[in-house]
């Protein structure tokens, strides 16, 4: 097969890739990574695979065709619109989805079915930065591009991880660092993440103060006359009242250092640097959006680029960067609960007739319709009676994250499109459609830089999956709306959708796809990456002109968050967030072994005072407690937190730990202007928990209900069919019978037993010798060869029955420590030994053992080995 | 030359022959009597030429030749009659008059007779001898009942199974060879060799032998063995293997000191210090014997003595028991159930399709162990045992066998990280 271009799925940098399904590399032409890719995009192909797709539609576990499933969604959300009405109905959908599923749900959702309860995760990640936009710009538009990071005099990475969370974004600006040194990097984030490997300055803020610190910049540039007065008044309204509000809280230095966490030196200088450099540009990302103020924060850093004229212009800009691959598609086809279509607004009169007429219904939606976790809760209140979700996977990313469950079990019609077979979500439904994986999906998405790429299937559908557009095209057809959903190709509807952007372009939106409105087939099959507006060029709002009716920004008066008192009973604020080689809920990174060696079991990484002050162990387990869940996990020291703070990833789900869904903890609360929740502020309590045995087990089975599991996947593993590795840790006596219970029958058996140590390995063959299952349960955690015990399950073995229960050859090399490069699986003490041979540098480690040399995520790593060596 | 005159030609005397042959060539004048018709054969080696897997000629360890090279007078088919202390003198069956210096009874033991009525009837045998093996050899295909799970049963009934033989094996005990196996072994073994065809009956007392003919109880063939609960096992042949008793007549009557055994002090002197005794007839430290790795060890030290070298002590060491049945490996030692006094200990087991250990540790130090199938790492544990070695740090991998145990020495304790 000869090789295409496509989409990497994964984070909203949006990188290209070139692939022929054997070898994968990134392309060099596309715009966002000219070439280069991260871990995670680099080892995409090892993610793909039959095992555990979705295959066939099925009703209630029963395996249907699609003809019936389709009829059964279409009657039972006939059945219920025409006897509750349209808004007892949902749509739950996912920046995963192309532009194209997007816009044809949102087209059934609000124009057909009539009700705008379509609403997405982007929610969960973007809807705060959305809300800036809207206000700030009267449009959601991002102004500047990636060229912008690289040719400012000071990058602000503001809520975001970048290093980790958008890796090539990341390597843009180190890399531009790196020509001109002179270049200012300055890092916001309660955390000293693996980002600071880059900063000048690292602003260590407690966590929700943004606005603080960003009105405290307004001041202070007032104070210094640092404001751009004449793009104030010209180009800007409302901005007295800002400078008024941002004012409220004084300028004492001294006290709004203390209050934020920060030096007044590192604090000053910060605002110093800000006056100073004309070129600056503001990223932020979740940790600004996912708050009670979110939209605030959002605007009180779009506020000081304003007020210093610094909007869309080469190297000064805010810049929103998203989380996921296509949560810019969506919102720019109105897939949020709160929009229309298009950038219009439905309680807008003239909006609304305009899209209704190019629809041609009649039916649209007339109101806003639930935000997701209000969506959820009228699940659960039954005021909302069917809830169709693609794509996502709520009861795991959802706060209060039980209840969702709980709201969906006790759902009637719960339906579910996903590429995967199992998942916390799916496990709810009482439909489930099988949909196309990224590999076989054919579409648009579009990236942080409004950057319109394809997404090229490259692999054949496997069962019966179907692309995602052609599900929600025949339930509209079978509900009895035909004439809007006569789709033959996805182009057709790319084409619609573009043509659509033109009642944008009428009501002074910059959003225009005009371009590509009469693009054939073959042009769609041609496209090029490009940014909207297709025709205006990399940057909007240069000239000063906004989406606004008056044509002019505005500032909006952010008040500062109220403080509450951190109680007793829950000291510690839990932040989350992504880690470097994981994706969401690992329904694709969970495949690839190698993405678990970085970081493999869930955890919570606290600062090594509260570990002692609270009485954990670095490597322990920690139980953490919130109003409303809990979570048991392991403990990671990290001098990087915030004495006080806690951090825990967002990928663990109940596929893959026992209890560590992030979501579970946090309490649904909102942005009262965006309805994000608050993921970034839970407060929890924190408890040392200790097992009296540790173990791990390999099987195809369930893994058993005790207290801690997690499932480890590694990639020598693949060929061993459905065999997942777990670690195992509980608290209770294990009796031999509960031991047998946890393996599967067997023709052959290996067992030992020391009773008085806790010691117990059981081993289960088939009658060819071939190991099934293995497990090693001991006071400590047994030893094993995870490469060599892989063959004995997938070969059968010569190899003596005493190796198989030891779980390694009796000849075990020297243990290397953990994999510090996953790309080339180079290991610590591999790396430490290059140092110690006098590699001096990244570059030279890279030399000598390849570390690093690949998508470079592992170099702040690397960094701290030639300090922790040469230390 | 002094004159040496040596009671039976097993096993031990053959041993003792050999010391002292090679410690003092020219000492003495050797005279060897044997009760058996035959030259020096293995006794061990039974099994095997029951069971078909050998022949007479191999298991001749010690032909004829042998005695004539090292200038042996062997006397066979005539047992010892008398000894005459006084005058320092053995008398045979045949009316030889054998002068000695130096004495070494090495009588051996006999099988023991079920103490139940009908163990004379035809048809009820023993299986010790050469003899014995002849004996079932010639049987044509019968049904075969053999008293007794121990060692010698266990190796009858196997072998007649590959006779061709239906063969059932009584045991009064739970589990199999119950001196040398812990229960799971035991069972093991039972579990393996009736996949061989034995049939077993487990805790059961044999009440008595009875005879075809009802009325001529305690004569005639042999019919039937009948068990304490009434259960009637119909046999055509009995092999009674229910243990050994030390033979110690001739001792006996010549006036030594004969307990179970004859009584013999650490030099295997007996009472009378110029007639020693060896092997299964002895009786030292409250003790007797029947596996043949103390026998040697007590023809070595005999031998010492005889050839005036004598400066070593025969003291019991608690070896290992290493037994081969039909093929399947099984050693033991020490304190392996845990009974013994000082608190049982704790139990360590390991269960393989080849093969299963199982460790007795108490205090972190083996007190017993029981291999069973694989024994390659016997040796290794018999160390550890001897040495009263620690096993603390090593003990998750100490059922893995010596490759792993030093191995350990390069690995953590096991905790993974969960970062890099």
């Amino acid at each position: 097969m000869s090789s295409i271009c496509t989409t990497c799925p994964y984070c909203g940098v949006g990188c290209g890739i070139r692939t022929d399904g054997k070898e994968l590399q990134g392309d060099s032409a596309h715009p966002a990574n000219a070439g280069r890719l991260c871990v995670k995009g680099s080892s995409v192909l090892e993610t793909l695979g039959d095992q555990d797709r979705l295959l066939y539609p099925d009703i209630d576990g029963e395996r249907v065709s699609w003809d019936r499933a389709l009829d059964e969604v279409a009657e039972r959300f006939r059945r219920i619109v025409d006897e509750h009405g349209p808004d007892a109905v949902a749509f739950y959908v996912s920046g995963q989805l192309l532009t194209e599923d997007y816009y044809v749900a949102n087209k059934l959702m609000k124009g057909y079915i009539g009700s705008a309860n379509i609403d997405t995760n982007s929610r969960l990640c973007m809807s705060s930065a959305v809300v800036a936009h809207k206000r700030a710009f009267g449009e959601d538009v991002v102004p500047g591009c990636y060229e912008d990071l690289e040719i400012a005099d000071l990058v602000i990475l503001t809520g975001s991880n970048t290093a980790w969370a958008h890796p090539i974004v990341y390597q843009r600006i180190a890399a531009a660092k790196q020509a001109r040194p002179e270049m200012k990097v300055v890092v916001i984030d309660p955390r000293r993440t693996a980002t600071c490997d880059l900063a000048d300055l690292h602003i260590p803020v407690r966590p929700g103060q943004d606005v603080p610190l960003f009105n405290g910049l307004l001041t202070w540039l007032d104070d210094h006359n640092a404001l751009d007065q004449d793009y104030i008044a010209h180009h800007t309204n409302g901005f007295d009242q800002a400078l008024a509000t941002a004012r409220a809280q004084g300028n004492d230095w001294d006290a709004l250092s203390r209050q934020l966490g920060v030096s007044k030196v590192d604090l000053t200088t910060f605002y110093h640097w800000f006056a100073a450099c004309e070129r600056t540009v503001t990223v932020f990302s979740q940790g600004v959006n996912q708050a009670r103020n979110g939209s605030d924060q959002g605007n009180a850093i779009i506020n000081a680029h304003l007020a210093t004229g610094r909007v869309g212009k080469p190297g000064a800009s805010p810049f929103s960067i998203t989380g996921q691959p296509n949560a810019m598609g969506g919102r720019e086809v109105g897939g949020l609960a709160n929009q229309l279509a298009v950038h219009l607004d439905i309680d807008n009169p003239e909006h609304h007739a305009a899209v209704a007429d190019f629809w041609q219904t009649e039916q649209l939606a007339k109101h806003n319709g639930l935000t997701a976790v209000d969506l959820f809760n009228a699940v659960e209140s039954g005021e909302v009676k069917a809830v169709w979700i693609m794509a996502t996977n709520p009861v795991d990313s959802l706060p209060e994250a039980d209840r969702v469950r709980h709201a969906l079990m006790g759902c009637d019609t719960v339906v579910v499109s996903d590429c995967v077979a199992s998942g916390d979500t799916l496990a709810c439904a009482d439909i489930r459609l099988p949909a196309l994986g990224w590999s076989e999906k054919s579409g648009m998405v579009t990236n942080s830089e409004r950057c319109i790429s394809r997404q090229r299937p490259f692999q054949p559908a496997p069962g019966e999956a179907r692309a995602d557009w052609w599900i929600i095209t025949e339930v509209a057809r079978r509900m009895g709306y035909s004439q809007g959903f006569g789709y033959q190709h996805e182009h057709e509807i790319f084409a619609e959708y573009s043509a659509l952007t033109a009642l944008a372009g009428r009501f002074g939106k910059r959003l225009d796809l005009t371009a590509a409105a009469e693009l054939s087939a073959d042009q769609y099959e041609q496209w090029q990456p490009q940014q909207w507006p297709l025709q205006g060029g990399a940057r909007c709002f240069a000239d000063g002109t906004f989406s606004t009716p008056d044509g002019r920004a505005r500032f909006v008066a952010c008040e500062n968050p109220v403080v509450r008192e951190i109680g007793d009973s829950f000291p510690i604020i839990l932040n989350s967030g992504r880690i470097r080689d994981q994706w969401h809920t690992m329904t694709r990174t969970g495949r690839a072994g190698r993405l678990f060696a970085h970081l493999s079991e869930p955890f919570a990484a606290l600062h090594p005072k509260d570990i002692e002050r609270y009485r954990l162990a670095d490597g322990g387990f920690v139980r953490l407690t919130s109003r409303v869940g809990d979570a048991l996990v392991r403990v990671k020291s990290d001098g990087g937190q915030r004495p006080g703070t806690a951090f825990m990833p967002m990928h663990w789900t109940d596929q893959f730990s026992r209890r560590a869904r992030v979501d579970a903890l946090v309490p649904a609360r909102l942005d009262p202007h965006s309805g994000q929740p608050a993921f970034k502020h839970t407060p929890v309590n924190v408890s040392d928990w200790q097992p009296r045995w540790h173990g791990w087990l390999f099987t195809a089975a369930t893994p058993p209900a005790v207290e801690y599991w997690a499932r480890v996947p590694v990639d020598a593993f693949l060929q061993a069919g459905q065999v997942q590795r777990y670690r195992l840790a509980g608290d209770a006596d294990l009796t031999e019978q509960q031991l047998h219970e946890w393996m599967p029958e067997a023709a052959q058996w290996l067992a030992l037993n020391d009773p008085s140590t806790g010691h117990f390995r059981r081993a289960a063959l088939d009658s060819d010798g071939k190991l099934i299952a293995w497990l090693a349960i001991g006071e400590t955690l047994p030893l094993c060869d995870v490469e060599w015990l892989a063959t004995c399950f997938t070969e059968g073995s010569e190899v003596q029955a005493l190796s198989i229960l030891a779980g390694q050859p009796a000849d075990a090399g020297p243990d290397l420590g953990p994999v510090i490069c996953s790309c080339h699986q180079v290991r610590q003490k591999t790396i430490e030994a290059a140092v110690e041979e006098g590699a001096d540098s990244v570059e030279a480690i890279g030399k000598c053992c390849k570390a690093g040399t690949n998508c470079g995520s592992c170099i702040p790593e690397l960094r701290g080995l030639l300090e922790t060596c040469s230390a | 030359m002094k004159k040496l005159v040596v009671i039976g030609n097993g096993m031990a005397a053959i041993r003792l022959l050999e010391e002292v042959t090679r410690l003092a060539p020219d000492l003495y004048q050797i005279t060897v009597v044997g009760e058996e018709p035959f030259a020096g054969y293995n006794r061990v080696m039974l099994s095997p030429l029951l069971g078909g897997g050998t022949d007479e000629v191999t298991i001749t360890t010690h032909p004829h030749q042998w005695y004539r090279d090292r200038g042996i007078r062997l006397i066979t088919g005539s047992p010892v009659v008398a000894i005459r202390r006084h005058r320092r003198q053995v008398v045979t069956a045949a009316g030889h008059k054998l002068d000695y210096d130096r004495l070494v009874l090495a009588t051996g033991a006999a099988p023991r007779q079920l103490p139940v009525e009908g163990v004379n009837l035809d048809g009820v045998m023993s299986f010790r001898d050469l003899y014995d093996v002849r004996k079932l050899l010639s049987l044509s295909a019968a049904r075969v009942v053999v008293v007794g799970g121990g060692f010698l049963g266990l190796e009858a009934a196997d072998a007649l199974v590959k006779q061709g033989h239906d063969v059932t094996l009584v045991h009064s005990r739970g589990h199999l060879l119950n001196q040398q196996l812990d229960e799971a072994a035991g069972h093991r073994l039972q579990h393996d060799l009736e996949k061989r065809g034995v049939k077993f009956v487990m805790q059961a007392r044999t009440a008595a032998v009875e005879s075809a003919d009802t009325k001529t109880q305690g004569q005639g063939r042999v019919a039937a063995v009948r068990l304490a609960d009434g259960q009637r096992l119909p046999a055509d042949y009995v092999v009674q293997a229910v243990g050994i008793v030390p033979r110690t007549e001739l001792a006996d009557y010549a006036g030594l000191s004969v307990n179970q055994g004859v009584r013999v002090d650490d030099t295997l002197q007996t009472f009378d210090p110029a007639i020693y005794a060896i092997g299964e007839c002895v009786e030292h430290r409250n003790r007797t014997f029947g596996l043949v790795a103390p026998l040697y060890e007590q023809a070595a030290v005999c031998a010492s003595h005889l050839a005036e070298l004598g400066h070593r002590r025969y003291l019991y060491a608690d070896s290992a028991t290493r037994l081969k049945i039909s093929g399947i490996d099984l050693v033991s030692f020490g304190d392996f159930e845990g009974a013994g006094t000082g608190g049982e200990g704790e139990t360590l087991q390991l269960s393989l399709p080849g093969g299963y250990r199982r460790l007795q540790v108490r205090d972190n130090r083996i007190i017993g162990m029981v291999l069973y199938g694989d024994v390659s790492d016997a040796a290794f544990y018999e160390t550890l045992w001897r040495e009263h070695a620690d096993i603390g740090a090593r003990r998750q991998v100490l059922l893995l066998g010596e490759a792993f145990y030093k191995a350990a020495d390069r690995g953590g304790d096991g905790e993974e990280e969960i970062a890099a």
